[in-house]
């Protein structure tokens, strides 16, 4: 809408007519202090805090509800204004408990501040209060009625943003309370109870300390933490949380998960793993000492020098004597990218072999190779907001990608946003689709088929053919369609989605897959067929890594080849393939397995030497989510007895004799006559050190600095190369495109694809040390209905 | 034949609410009458008809609580066979109403919102009945009782007493 022009407080404010005042004055510096108005939710004006002061209006608006016009004049700070605040806030403080000396949110309380700015003080209401007892109404969501000043925005945050609709407001008046939908009565222990997706997105809209969360109540004051900025660990959305850090004697524990600047993709968003689920770092069972497999057969403490020795001495021999194409190595989904790279750097330069995989939770590979030769066909995270049609296909969002379901809600909800899913199950998402077509079981390859043009296919994806046509056509015909994949399309299947996608103009693309880094996995090129960049194995580009060309073997391959006994040592980094692909134990009894892991994992029980890991909160690197978007990992926590994998595949690697400076490129670099072209001198020059210098970058100080190898990966890996320092290093995130020109795949690939099958109360092996998400499994009772209409609709 | 099946409501009470729910642009907005309803052949809202509510207009239960809760002539929990209420609204009250109220407390032996041990008689304070003109006023299940004197009131409940009183709810 076109720009008007108001006057507040004597300031000419532009903003486009229509604009609420209360974010036209946030955008120009006024600040207009509100209770129940949230940005991106309905409209309440329920508190009256917000109240202004409009030239010839008989009585005080509020700015919450006042959309402006041309030439309008406001007041926003009059004594009449600050008296009718002042009065709110002592009508609001009739019943309340000012408890702030033990409430959690005492410092960091809306009300609080704003009974500071009014100075409200005083009270004039002798009556004694309305106390109510706290209540759990989950494991995670605790309920201080007195504290809640109703201004609905965890109803309306339920309802709208999360679309659950489990909080609702009972009774009338004075007596008006928030309830959770499973009443007392129906509940055996007599309490009621909230039965939901336990975001904790009510408690973080809360203004006040009403709603609070089961993981950080009473634990400490907001002050005494320090805050990080990080990315959460878990699903693939790879979300920016906040991390609230407390320093222990043993390092640093971190007590609470959130959001504070709301700067990342996931904007005000964090589903229940991003907020709660940190505490597998602080579990009792954590490895803190290395352990080595003694002559009895058990596992028993060493020191960290005796464990890289033993490792060492005896990659060393293996490679020497069987050949590195006996040793395997199966990278983690949750190491950074940096990790990811220098593992597979190690495993094909120092032990010399292409065995190199990850559990694989999408066919990012196959989705690489289908946008061979296009750009500006991918989408970030962002653009799940932004774009006005939005395609579906497989996955389930709600439960594997939440943010990207907030997102798609949030675009849906304010910003008309039209979507189209099809899938097999009826999932949450449909509510808000436009259109929802459900696919026979297995029918995605159909449906591919029959979007991308074969009518013949369309019989085996669903019952109704010609519904199914009028869908291809409205996808065709619609503008800036998004497309997003579920990892239950891979190979020609996705192939054919893409295809049908690239037939339209304009039309951007995303493949879901599970964890935080699983496309970083891939990126990276922990993959027996493909370097970095899915760069085809011999190509020039890695010249500096040897002409390997033969592809290695793949995860379940050098099982088998375990347990015919041909593989001399497995190497596994942050992975647990022996629960995963339900290895028989048996089948590793000949090799020698090193794993580096934070529990005894079922693949770490079975090791020889298990080296103590830190998690991805307490280290720094980068990550790469499912949509290709590239975001900084900060350290937050910090545990004694624990070391970085990048730390320990280094120290390994020196342990093995290899030369640390090839492997990492740090210091002065390899060669003083750089770029010398003649003489007994000549030679290939110092790639990295002739790339550092036409980057204007320093050579690294450590072999254990990320930054060294992200240098490396800027420098060699397609994609990558576009990477914004400046970006990265300010937190904030950066999408990346595959370069995939480079991408050739010969001939079938096998479909090695397993998704992990997480709900929002699972997430891999990492989840099994949660408690909280132990918890919230057990309270699960999974009786949330999904309703056609209800009553927001 | 009911939308629902196995209804908890007689079939001419689950025909009413099938129609019901055909004759607002919205269906939830049937919310109201059906609870009022609900009320009227049971007695009070059970969670069986919060549960039925529910679904015939596709809200969740807590969507019902939330209304149900909203209005104070709603209830969930059985009432007297006769449910006494008392207005004691600004005419009423300029007449009289909070005596009235005393009386039928003592009369009676319950409270507001209180059941009398046979069950027979319930007690409620009211907020205005409608009937100012002829305060102070009182209602028994749908009937009115106007111009109200405590000896009025004796009569009253001493007919309901002894079963010559309507009690159709
Ligand atoms: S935790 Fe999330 S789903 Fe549960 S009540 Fe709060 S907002 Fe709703
Ligand atoms: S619980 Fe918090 S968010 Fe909900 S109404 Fe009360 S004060 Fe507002
Ligand atoms: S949506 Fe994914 S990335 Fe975001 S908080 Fe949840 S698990 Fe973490
Ligand atoms: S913020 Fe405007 S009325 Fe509450
Ligand atoms: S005040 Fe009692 S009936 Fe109106």
């Amino acid at each position: 809408m076109a720009d008007v022009t108001i006057t507040v407080d004597g300031k000419k404010v532009t903003a486009p007519a229509g604009t609420l005042l209360i974010e036209a004055c946030k955008t120009a510096g006024i600040e207009i202090p509100a209770f129940c108005y949230y940005p991106g939710l309905s409209l309440q004006g329920a508190c009256r805090m917000c109240v202004v002061r409009q030239e010839k209006n008989p009585k005080l608006a509020t700015a919450c509800t006042t959309a402006i016009a041309d030439g309008q004049v406001f007041f926003t700070e009059t004594p009449e204004i600050t008296q009718a605040r002042k009065a709110t806030l002592q009508l609001l403080l009739g019943n309340h408990p000012l408890d702030c000396p033990v409430c959690d949110a005492g410092g960091e309380c809306e009300l609080q501040d704003m009974t500071f700015k009014y100075g409200a003080a005083d009270s004039f209401y002798a009556e004694p209060k309305n106390h109510r007892e706290e209540q759990k109404w989950s494991p995670v969501v605790y309920f201080d009625r007195p504290r809640c000043i109703l201004c609905y925005r965890c109803v309306r945050m339920c309802g709208e943003g999360m679309d659950v609709f489990a909080l609702g407001i009972q009774n009338r008046g004075s007596s008006s309370v928030i309830a959770p939908n499973s009443p007392a009565a129906l509940n055996p222990d007599d309490l009621a109870h909230v039965d939901c997706e336990q975001c904790g997105m009510c408690i973080d809209a809360c203004p006040v300390g009403a709603l609070t969360s089961g993981t950080y109540r009473y634990k400490t004051r907001p002050w005494e933490m320090n805050h990080v900025a990080t990315v959460c660990t878990h699903c693939g959305d790879g979300c920016k949380t906040t991390l609230g850090v407390r320093s222990t004697s043993d390092g640093a524990e971190i007590v609470r998960g959130d959001n504070r600047d709301k700067s990342g993709m996931n904007g005000d968003f964090l589903c229940n793993k991003g907020r709660y689920a940190f505490d597998f770092a602080n579990h009792d069972d954590r490895i803190t000492t290395p352990l080595v497999r003694n002559a009895a057969g058990k596992l028993e403490a060493a020191s960290w020098e005796a464990a890289f020795d033993h490792i060492g001495r005896k990659l060393r021999m293996d490679v020497d004597t069987r050949g590195g194409e006996t040793i395997g190595v199966i990278g983690g989904n949750r190491l950074t990218n940096e990790e990811a790279y220098l593992l597979q750097k190690f495993a094909r330069t120092v032990l010399k072999t292409n065995n190199i995989d990850h559990h694989r939770t999408a066919d990012h590979v196959a989705f690489a190779q289908a946008l061979a030769g296009q750009s500006g066909r991918t989408a970030s995270l962002r653009d799940t907001l932004t774009s006005k049609t939005v395609l579906v296909v497989g996955g389930d969002p709600s439960n594997q990608s939440p943010a990207t379901a907030w997102n798609l809600r949030t675009a849906v909800r304010n910003s008309g946003a039209k979507l189209y899913i099809a899938n097999t199950e009826d999932i949450k998402l449909r509510r808000q689709a436009k259109a929802f077509v459900k696919l026979q079981p297995f029918g995605y390859g159909a449906l591919a088929g029959f979007l991308a043009g074969d009518d013949s296919a369309g019989s085996s994806a669903v019952n109704d053919v010609e519904a199914l046509k009028t869908f291809r056509e409205t996808l065709k015909a619609a503008e800036g369609l998004l497309i997003l994949v579920g990892s239950e399309l891979r190979g020609g299947d996705l192939k054919k989605l893409v295809e049908f996608g690239l037939s339209i103009p304009d039309a951007k693309f995303a493949l879901l897959s599970d964890y935080v880094n699983s496309r970083g996995a891939a990126d990276m090129g922990l993959l027996p067929d493909m370097l970095p960049g899915y760069t085809p194995l011999g190509s020039e580009r890695f010249a500096e890594y040897g002409k390997a060309s033969t592809p290695g073997l793949d995860m379940l391959e050098m099982f088998d080849a375990a347990a015919a006994g041909k593989l001399s040592a497995l190497y596994v980094v942050g992975a647990n393939p022996v629960l995963r692909y339900g290895i028989d134990s048996a089948a590793l009894k000949d090799t020698f397995v090193v794993v580096q892991e934070m529990f005894m994992t079922e693949t770490a029980v079975l090791a020889d030497v298990v080296l103590p890991a830190a998690n991805l909160y307490e280290k720094a690197g980068s990550v790469t989510n499912h949509y290709g978007d590239l975001q900084q990992v900060n350290k937050a926590g910090d545990r004694a007895g624990v070391r970085s994998d990048f730390e320990m595949i280094v120290r390994v690697a020196d342990k093995m004799g290899a030369h640390i400076p090839t492997l990492i490129p740090f210091g002065k670099g390899l060669r003083s006559d750089m770029g010398q072209t003649r003489g007994a001198q000549s030679g290939e020059a110092d790639r990295h050190a002739v790339w550092l210098t036409a980057q204007n970058l320093e050579p690294r100080l450590s072999p254990f600095d990320p930054m060294a190898i992200l240098d490396e990966i800027q420098r060699l890996v397609p994609g990558y190369d576009k990477v914004l320092r400046l970006q990265l290093l300010s937190g904030n995130d950066q999408h990346l495109e595959t370069d995939s020109t480079l991408v050739q795949i010969a001939g079938q690939r096998k479909d090695l694809v397993l998704p992990s099958g997480d709900t929002l109360f699972t997430s891999g092996t990492l989840g099994h040390y949660s408690a909280m998400l132990l918890d919230l499994q057990a309270n699960e009772s999974r009786r949330l209905p999904v309703l056609d209409q209800t009553a927001a609709d | 034949m009911s939308a629902i099946a196995n209804s908890i409501f007689s079939p001419e009470a689950a025909a009413r609410f099938d129609k019901l729910a055909t004759i607002y642009p919205v269906k939830r907005s049937a919310l109201v009458p059906m609870l009022l309803y609900a009320q009227d052949e049971i007695g009070y809202v059970s969670e069986a008809a919060i549960q039925e509510i529910a679904k015939r207009l596709d809200l969740f239960d807590l969507d019902v609580r939330n209304v149900l809760s909203y209005y104070s002539m709603l209830r969930t929990k059985p009432a007297g066979k006769y449910n006494v209420q008392v207005c004691t609204n600004i005419s009423c009250m300029l007449r009289g109403g909070y005596e009235i109220l005393d009386h039928c407390k003592a009369k009676l032996g319950i409270g507001h919102k209180q059941v009398t041990a046979d069950g027979q008689f319930s007690l409620e304070e009211v907020e205005c009945i409608g009937a100012c003109c002829w305060a102070p006023a009182m209602q028994v299940n749908y009937d009115f009782h106007d111009d109200l004197t405590t000896i009025k009131v004796d009569a009253i409940l001493q007919d309901y007493a002894e079963g010559r009183g309507k009690d159709v709810k």
